[in-house]
Parts: C-alpha cells; sequence; structure tokens
C-alpha cells in the first residue's frame, strides 16, 4: 500500500484526475502513480475509488481518479461521486487543490464539452491529452499550443504506453498549483457576447467590470438591458450560469475548427470500419463472438486448474506441516488445520480463475471489443433491463459468481452493474456441480437412466437463468432507486491493448480479493469451525466410544468407529443443535435434522455440504460426490416412522434449493466490497435463501400431489 | 385500411421533405440526418444532448446491430450507439 502522507507531515497536494469513459484516464493516472495504487470504494455507493501518489520536485501529490464521466450535472450515482469529490462535499475530504483533465485528441468535441464544467469549478487545471496517436492516424492534426492559449490552462500531450510527456506533466502540475491559470470558457465567451451585444445598444462595458457587476451589483446592467430582450436573455443565462448543453458544444465547436486541422487522410475510410464490418457482421460477428466467449472460458477452466490444484495441494501441505506442531492442543490443531487453512485455502483456490478472466477483459477492454460484444448482445440482455455488457459477468458465474460479480465493473452505469451483481449467483457456478452430481448419482441416475440425469444437470444449470428474468425486472422497477438513463454506448477505435495497464488492473484485483480472503473470510471460518467443533469433551468422547462398543457387530462392519465418534461429535455441535432446532422449518421440504445441518454448514461455502452429510451419514468426512457408500446411505436413510427419508423427487427439491440459495460467504464479502456497503449482501442473502426455500418446499408438495 | 393507406404516403413523403422531421427511431442504415429537437423534455433526454446531439448536429447512421437494436451513429467524429426506444424522444431532420 502506498504511503499517502507525507513524511514530514507537511502539506500535500490532492490532485483529481478527471476525464470522460474511454479517454485514457486508467493509462495516465498508470504512468504519474506506477504500482504506487490504493484501491478502496466511495462511502456508501457502489463506485470504486482508486487513489495513489507521485513526487515531483521533492514533493509529493496525492492523485484521486475520479470516475470516467460524460457530464458533471448529476444524473448518475458515478456522477454524483465525482461532484462531491470535486466540490469536497458528501465525503469527509476536501476540496482537491487542481484538476487533471485527461482529453482524448481524438474526441475532442465532446471532451472539450466536460472541460467547460470543469473549468466553471474554479480549480486551477491541468489538460493531458491522450490518443494523438491514434488521431494522427485518422489524419487529425492538433495545435496543442493554440489549444492552450484558448483554453487558458497548460497542455501536456502524453503517449501513455512510451511514457512520453509524464514528466512534463508532472512539472505542469507543480506550476500550475503556484500559478493557478484559470480556464477560460463558457464564461468568458458568453461574457464576451454580452459585451458585444452591449456595445451594440451604445453601452461600453469591458467583460471584467461586467465579470463584477454581475455578481456584485446587478441592477444597473438590469435596467441598461431592460429595451433589448436579447441582452437580457443573455444576462438571465450568465447570472443563473444556466448553461445549455448546445452553448457548450458551440463553444466546443468554436475551439476545435481553431486547433484541429484534418488532412486528407480523413477521407480515407477507417481501419476500425474496415475490421467492423467483420466483427459486428450479423453471422461472423456473432460467431467471433461465441469463439472469444469460448477460448475465454476453456481458458478459465483449463489454465486456471493446475493452479489450483498447486494451491491446493499448497494448503493441504501447510495443514499437514502445521499439524504436528501443535498436536499436543487439540482444540489449536483442529482450529488451524480444518478452521483457518482450509477456510481461507477454500478461497484463495479461486485468484487464478479471477487473475485468468480479468486478463481477458481488460485485453479485449483495452482493444475496443468489448464494446464491439455489447452491441451485438445488448437487445438480447437489454430487454429485462440489463445492457449489452452484462453477458461478461454473467457468463463468468456460471464458473464462479465471485469473479463474475467483479467484472460486473465493465458496466458504465451503477444501476444495472447492481442488478448484474445481484443476480450473478443465481448462475450455477461450479462449487454447486459436487451437489448435483451426488444427488443425481444416488436418486436419478439408478432409476431413470443418464438420460434424465444428462437432462436434471441441465435443467439445474438453466433454472437459475431462468430464474435470473424476473429478479431483475423486480430489482429494476421496485428496489434499485435512481433515474435510468438512456443507455449510450461508445464504440472506440480499435487498439493494441496497453500490457502496463493490463497488469496493473490484475495486481489491484489481486490485493482487493486477498484482503477478502484475509479479513471477511478468515473471520467467518472461524465461526463456522468453532459452531461445528464446540461443545466436545473427553467425557462425552468415552460416552460415544462405550455406546459404540454396544453395537452389533453387523453395524461396526458398516460404520468404523472414528466415524461413528465423528458423527455423534457434530450432532452434539452447535451446529447440528441448531440443525435439530430449525428441522420442523424444513420439514414441508422434506428434509430432516441431517439434511438441515447440511444445509446450514453449507452457508459459509456450499460444497461443503458434501463432506458434512458424509459426517452425519457416518462415512467420514472424506466422502466426495462420487461417494457410493454415501449415495447408498441416502438412498436406505429413513424418517423415524419408516418412510424414506428420500425420494427422487425430495433430492430434486434439495438440489434446487442448492441452485438457487447464497451458500457462499466469499461470495457475499465479494459484494460488500464491490457495493461498498452490507445492504446489498444482505438483500441478496435474503432474497437467494428465501427462493431457494420457496422452490424446496414447492417441490416437494406438489410431487406429494400426484 | 383507407386511413392507413393515406398515412404510409405521407409518412414517405415525409422522408422526402428536408423540413419534416421524424423520430429517431425511423432511422435507416447510411442515413444523414440532422436533429431537430427533443420531443419531451425529460431529463432522461439530456444525457443525450450531453453526448454531443444537441439541436443541428449532423449524424450518419453507420449501422445497426444484428439484433435489430442498439443503432450505431457518427457524430463530431466518434462513434455512439443508442437504443431506438430510449432516443425516441429525439426528433430529426433527414438530409440524405
Amino acid at each position: 500500500m502506498p504511503k499517502l502522507e507525507s513524511p514530514t507531515g507537511a502539506q500535500i497536494a490532492r490532485v483529481a484526475l478527471v476525464g470522460n469513459p474511454n479517454a485514457g484516464k486508467t493509462t495516465v493516472f498508470n504512468a504519474l502513480t506506477g504500482s504506487f495504487q490504493k484501491v478502496g470504494n466511495y462511502p456508501g455507493v457502489t463506485v470504486e475509488k482508486v487513489e495513489g501518489a507521485f513526487t515531483q520536485g521533492g514533493k509529493r501529490y496525492h492523485l484521486i481518479d475520479v470516475p470516467g464521466l460524460y457530464s458533471l450535472d448529476v444524473v448518475s450515482e458515478d456522477e454524483q461521486v465525482a461532484r462531491d469529490v470535486l466540490a469536497g462535499t458528501g465525503t469527509q475530504e476536501s476540496k482537491p487543490d487542481l484538476l487533471i483533465c485527461v482529453m482524448d485528441g481524438n474526441n475532442l468535441e465532446r471532451n472539450l464539452f466536460l472541460f467547460s464544467q470543469l473549468a466553471e469549478l474554479g480549480l486551477p487545471i491541468v489538460c493531458a491529452m491522450t490518443m494523438t496517436d491514434v488521431a494522427k492516424d485518422k489524419g487529425v492534426e492538433i495545435d496543442d499550443a493554440h489549444l492552450s492559449r484558448l483554453l487558458g490552462v497548460p497542455v501536456i500531450r502524453i503517449v501513455g504506453h512510451k511514457g512520453e510527456g509524464v514528466a512534463q506533466l508532472k512539472d505542469a502540475v507543480s506550476h500550475a498549483l503556484l500559478e493557478r491559470p484559470t480556464a477560460s470558457a463558457i464564461r468568458t465567451k458568453l461574457l464576451s457576447d454580452l459585451r458585444d451585444s452591449f456595445a451594440r445598444a451604445g453601452y461600453d462595458y469591458s467583460t471584467e467590470q461586467l465579470e463584477s457587476e454581475v455578481a456584485h451589483r446587478p441592477e444597473k446592467l438590469l435596467s441598461d438591458a431592460e429595451p433589448f430582450p436579447e441582452i437580457q436573455d443573455l444576462l438571465t443565462r450568465i447570472r443563473s450560469n444556466q448553461i445549455e448543453p448546445r452553448d457548450r458544444y458551440k463553444w466546443a465547436e468554436s475551439i476545435t475548427q481553431e486547433v484541429v486541422r484534418v488532412s486528407e487522410a480523413h477521407r480515407i475510410k477507417r481501419r476500425s470500419d474496415a475490421l467492423d464490418r467483420i466483427v459486428t457482421h450479423r453471422v461472423f460477428g456473432l460467431a467471433i463472438f461465441v469463439a472469444v466467449m469460448y477460448v475465454m472460458f476453456q481458458s478459465i477452466y483449463t489454465l486456471a486448474a493446475p493452479i489450483m490444484d498447486w494451491i491446493e495441494g499448497g494448503f493441504a501441505a501447510l495443514s499437514t506441516w502445521v499439524g504436528p506442531m501443535v498436536e499436543s492442543n487439540e482444540i489449536l490443531a483442529s482450529f488451524l488445520t480444518d478452521g483457518l487453512i482450509t477456510g481461507v485455502g477454500s478461497v484463495v483456490v479461486f485468484l487464478p480463475q479471477i487473475l485468468i478472466l480479468f486478463f481477458f477483459i481488460s485485453v479485449l477492454e483495452g482493444s475496443g471489443y468489448l464494446a464491439r460484444a455489447a452491441f451485438l448482445m445488448d437487445r438480447s440482455l437489454g430487454w429485462c433491463g440489463l445492457n449489452g455488457r452484462a453477458f461478461i459477468p454473467l457468463l463468468s458465474s456460471f464458473a464462479c459468481a465471485i469473479p463474475g460479480i467483479m467484472a460486473a465493473r465493465v458496466m458504465p452505469d451503477q444501476r444495472s452493474r447492481l442488478a448484474t451483481i445481484l443476480v450473478a449467483p443465481l448462475m450455477s457456478c461450479s462449487a454447486r456441480l459436487p451437489v448435483y452430481l451426488l444427488l443425481i448419482g444416488a436418486f436419478i441416475e439408478p432409476r431413470f437412466g443418464p438420460a434424465w440425469a444428462g437432462f436434471t444437470l441441465f435443467a439445474m444449470h438453466f433454472m437459475g437463468l431462468i430464474v435470473a428474468i424476473p429478479v431483475v425486472l423486480i430489482l429494476n422497477r421496485r428496489v434499485i432507486k435512481g433515474k435510468r438513463l438512456p443507455f449510450v454506448l461508445e464504440m472506440p477505435p480499435y487498439q493494441w491493448p496497453k500490457w502496463k495497464d493490463v497488469a496493473l488492473t490484475l495486481l489491484n484485483r489481486a490485493k482487493v480479493f486477498l484482503k477478502i480472503a484475509g479479513t471477511i473470510i478468515l473471520f467467518m471460518s472461524m465461526v463456522v469451525w468453532a459452531l461445528l467443533y464446540f461443545p466436545r469433551s473427553d467425557a462425552d468422547e468415552v460416552a460415544y466410544r462405550s455406546a459404540y462398543a454396544s453395537l452389533s457387530e453387523d453395524v461396526k462392519q458398516s460404520i468404523s468407529e472414528e466415524n461413528f465418534i465423528l458423527e455423534r461429535q457434530t450432532e452434539n455441535s452447535y451446529l447440528g443443535r441448531f440443525g435439530k432446532f430449525i428441522e420442523p422449518v424444513f420439514v414441508p421440504a422434506g428434509f430432516d435434522w441431517r439434511i438441515s445441518t447440511g444445509i446450514l454448514a453449507a452457508f459459509p461455502a456450499r460444497e461443503v455440504v458434501v463432506p458434512t452429510l458424509g459426517i452425519i451419514f457416518t462415512v467420514g468426512s472424506d466422502a466426495d460426490e462420487e461417494s457410493e457408500s454415501l449415495r447408498s446411505q441416502l438412498v436406505s436413510a429413513k424418517w423415524p416412522d419408516g418412510r424414506p427419508l428420500m425420494t427422487p423427487w425430495t433430492a430434486i427439491g434439495l438440489m434446487a434449493f442448492f441452485a438457487l440459495c447464497a451458500q457462499c460467504m466469499a461470495t457475499l464479502a465479494t459484494v460488500r466490497r464491490e457495493t461498498g456497503s452490507w445492504k446489498w449482501p444482505l438483500f441478496m442473502f435474503t432474497y437467494m435463501t428465501a427462493l431457494a426455500y420457496v422452490a424446496a418446499v414447492a417441490i416437494h408438495q406438489l410431487s406429494r400431489l400426484f | 385500411m383507407h386511413q392507413k393507406i393515406q398515412f404510409e404516403v405521407s409518412y414517405e413523403s415525409k422522408l422526402m421533405s428536408t423540413t419534416a422531421t421524424i423520430p429517431f427511431s425511423d432511422v435507416r442504415v447510411g442515413m444523414r440526418a440532422r436533429v431537430a429537437s427533443y420531443t419531451k423534455d425529460q431529463p432522461e433526454l439530456r444525457r443525450l444532448a450531453e453526448m454531443g446531439l444537441t439541436e443541428g448536429t449532423e449524424f450518419e447512421v453507420v449501422k445497426v446491430a444484428p439484433l435489430g437494436d442498439p443503432i450505431e451513429i457518427s457524430l463530431r467524429g466518434y462513434r455512439l450507439c443508442l437504443r431506438r426506444k430510449e432516443a425516441d424522444g429525439l426528433l430529426i431532420v433527414v438530409i440524405s
């Protein structure tokens, strides 16, 4: 983590980096700060806060990366956050001392629109001009010096991946803090228009005079303007600072006309267009999309698998290494190996998948393909309130909801981002697979054959997707507040991804994720371990041993003493007692205390249900989804009155429960991290658990009617 | 029935004329058009103006997505995609 405070305690300057989305803001940020970055959240909102620091001339600067935005008018959450940061309101922090406005040289008019709004904040501004190489390819030449004169602020060219201009930018920042150049933008133009209008009407005012009279004593101006409606209108607009987008664009046009030279090369069709004819073609485009997605998810599975095995192996080795060292203390040994190391290990194991997914996302985003894919997919996701960019988070969630939820940051507007995050865990992730395989192998395949087994597996994966549709519709209508903005998608020209930016993205994602694993997950693992371990006493163990000794030889044949004691200890644990306590709640779904305890134990991580059922059904904790003994125990288990515990329908109900329930603390912790509050993970947990319960009960009750 | 035919005729003639306006949702690929006005004074439509679609701005319809939406247009030297329905409050004049 970078040190954001000055070591000497001297006042450090706060600099805010502002710009349009896609303007190359991240590249400028990375070029200025290197890896000195800290990723966090703005309090209470889903918007991510990235901060960094750099030094120039022995002085330290604190750099705040303001979310990319098109306008400063508050409509979306991003814009609210940006306004708060720039005005020093809403947060505890003070106003920044200076703004760096990132301007896409390839798209000057629209970037000047935002500049004109920033100029009205009264802070010193330095412009960082990016994408001039792309502009040059299009035959667009920009006269920086002239632009700098017209805007009244320094304009520095940055070629990010070459690091050109970074030193000059730092230098300009340090000078601007002393000289405080004020940008002359719309207001100046309107004031000079007013001066000209007054001059035509025979009044001689200078702009400075007008400026001060408008602010302090407008009475004389108003009476002078009385007979001229045109001047009155101008005066009212200046007084109320009511500047319409068209005023800003008129000003932007007048600036670009002066500083931009377009050569003949511009008439030649863009290379991007030629590529786009294929990439967004109705047949080839969709084929390319499917191929890209296939490569991406295939890589997540195949490339991540060996690394995940190493991590799992590493944590297992750590367990066996630590275990003997604390052998004398049984509780400590169990706590360290079963609780701590297993708990954290089971989450860290997702890191490779996350990094591979984010590698693809940053390459696709940086190259411009993500915008094309969103263009292709928007219709199929837009009708239920999401948009084209939601396909990556949702598809990734079929592997694991954690990277999926983190990937939702590709969505520029916070409303649809939140909706995507909230339904992502409904996609059937790979951790649900063991549960499906265990139950299908026990109840469906032996009785109905492999075709129905396959169909059930498919249905379980499809169910989450189908359920997600009404959930999104309801979320968008009733739950998620805020205005719905029209979907605007910019199609940037194709570019080579910037590898330094890709690397820094991966580094930041890894830091964020490991921080979750090291804090929330660590804590939850300890709690769950304790619930399953305590109370435990030597006296109880002696009692269990004698109970085992008095069993018939037949039973002893099928159950080992170790498994018998483990089952009794689990049954007697706080979690086991709680499972018995809430059995009545699950009876309508056809589950007894054993299944209930399995479900409870699976709330931290759903895959834990298999070994837990192994313990409760006395086949030991090393049972996996292929375990024949666990399967036959499940099939032969009975209610106290002798009815079979589970029918194929109860099994389907249980699978549906697992398909819909939010049984993953790492997901909830990630949602907390991404949305900045516990409100949304709590909401997610509640609605998913309710859905799961209703589905399991409905399936069981309906099956009894036939 | 008769009325409907009449409507279609007048619609086509609107396309031909250079002063009549049509809603944004009626654009076709390859059209050049100019923003005439906003029908509704919705704050949501302000976003379109902020993106550069202010009155008088010329744009070209570059492409329609395979599934019919969104629509890619070229304006002010960049490319923007909009959904038909969401940009419906935008009235345009067809230039060619």
